[in-house]
């Protein structure tokens, strides 16, 4: 079967804007057609869309996938990702055998107990936030106030990274996630942050000892011995600071305003704490905020669950989709915080999944352990019809959230 | 009974299994692979055991079941 028609759908589509919590409806229709649907990008390229959870997974976990943006017809979603897939690559757009020994070098920090050992400071910068938002006073916009100071100030301090800086790093990453715009906006935002992110790890070669953080570690560990060249140093600063802050910021939010549009799965929550990890996957499951993940291109002819992709054609794995699918969760589209969907795909599969899991969990759970008893009467302070949805993004998410209580 | 090994070349480190089971999986402080502390672990974690061999998004790790002879072997 050859995917040269003319004719194939534009991908991506487009969500429905009165069901803003909802993948677009398509996906579902897909599904239900068996295999994986044939679509077209915006510039006349052909791709392969999967959206079952069974063939998604297997895309992902197929080392004949390649996910480098310089590999002859990966797929750009539009010319501002292409532009920001056409700067210094990092490890999660390299493949093996390159892709490994570079996501090592970070992988220990992100350990799991390492993470664990981080608890108590997030928890403590999560009451310290609750405190500011209190004495302020209701009215109060949770995006801007709570979700991105709690999430740029854990990842500034990880990586050892000037918490002041923080508009800087937030704006410039928001600017580099948009995905209608000219290619020069993400292009100007990525060489603003690799500037910073230059002169930030100079500093740090010149004087390695002088912090223990995660970045002064890298030069010590990675850099200094030739493991890891300055420029690598540099856009795997970058991605770290944008991955680390702006995903779990979009996750705060939606989760928040999911928990208030569905009351009952509040309380539920607050009668049982013990509900927590499940909500918090829940929540991952049900958002998927990667809306696109994952695009892949062909290095062989590769039989998908019967489906034959041929060498050379790109596919995308749609995370978003497979989290709907209701042979892998039962009644897919309701948010039900006691299902436990902890095999969900929204962290991704295969060798690429998510580096900073281990962290986004720990912040998710120490912020829905709290907010509802902190804040028994939280409520949305507009018409959710109001509330504005980041539909032109790469990740999605809310721009503002304004609650009271 | 069950026995657990790990490809420590195909792990990413991702701590999937960790959070299953911190009684059978951990991670080495060096680089962040997962290692089997408990390779033939008890009985009431066979399902635990199992769910996190189906959630390593590496396929890096074997859940067999073995005779208790096997296991002393």
């Amino acid at each position: 079967m050859s995917i040269d028609t003319v004719d194939a759908p534009l991908f991506p589509l487009k969500r429905d804007a009165r069901c803003p919590f909802d993948p677009p409806p398509e996906y579902s229709e897909f599904r239900a057609a068996g295999g994986p649907k044939k679509m077209r990008l915006w510039n006349g390229q052909h791709c392969w869309i999967f959206t079952s959870f069974e063939d998604v997974r297997k895309v992902m976990t197929e080392m004949r996938f390649s996910s480098a943006p310089t590999t002859p017809n990966f797929p750009m979603l539009s010319p501002s990702r292409e532009a920001v897939l056409s700067t210094q690559p990092t490890f999660i757009r390299m493949d093996p055998p390159a892709h490994g020994p570079l996501r090592r070098m970070f992988t220990r920090e992100f350990m799991i107990k390492r993470v664990e050992a981080m608890r108590p400071r997030i928890e403590g910068l999560v009451s310290e936030l609750y405190d500011e938002l209190e004495d302020k006073g209701a009215p109060a916009e949770i995006v801007h106030e709570f979700a991105l100071p709690l999430t740029s100030t854990v990842i500034s301090e990880f990586l050892g990274v000037p918490a002041e800086d923080r508009l800087f790093f937030q704006e410039q990453s928001r600017l580099k996630m948009l995905m209608d715009v000219g290619p020069e906006i993400p292009r100007d935002a990525s060489a603003r942050l690799i500037d910073y992110f230059d002169q930030l790890l100079k500093k740090k070669e010149a004087d390695p000892h002088a912090n223990d953080d995660m970045l002064s570690r890298l030069v010590i560990d990675h850099v200094q011995p030739g493991h890891l060249s300055h420029e690598d140093a540099v856009a795997h600063a970058d991605l770290l600071i944008m991955a680390g802050h702006e995903t779990t910021a979009n996750q705060i939010a939606l989760g928040l305003l999911t928990f208030l549009q569905n009351p009952d799965q509040k309380e539920l929550l607050l009668g049982e704490p013990a509900l927590l990890k499940s909500a918090v996957d829940e929540m991952l499951r049900y958002h998927s905020i990667v809306q696109y993940n994952a695009p892949r291109v062909a290095l062989e002819d590769v039989d998908i669950n019967g489906h034959m992709v041929r060498a050379g054609e790109a596919v995308f794995a749609l995370v978003a989709a497979a989290n709907r699918d209701p042979d892998a969760f039962e009644c897919p589209n309701k948010f039900d915080i006691t299902r436990n969907p902890d095999n969900h795909l929204a962290f991704s599969y295969g060798v690429h999944q998510c580096l900073g899991q281990p962290l986004a969990r720990t912040e998710l759970q120490s912020v829905f352990g709290t907010i509802f008893r902190r804040f028994p009467g939280l409520r949305l302070a507009v018409p959710f019809e109001e509330v504005e949805f980041k539909f032109d993004h790469f990740v999605y998410g809310i721009e503002a959230l304004p609650v009271a209580w | 009974m069950l026995k657990v090994t790990i490809n420590q070349n195909l792990c990413v480190g991702a701590g999937m299994c960790v959070l299953s089971s911190a009684e059978v999986f951990d991670q080495r402080d060096e680089d962040g692979v997962a290692v089997v502390l408990e390779p033939y672990p008890p009985e009431r974690l066979s399902d635990v055991v199992r769910g996190a061999a189906r959630k390593c998004p590496a396929l890096a790790i074997t859940v067999e079941e073995v005779t208790d002879a096997g296991a002393a072997g």
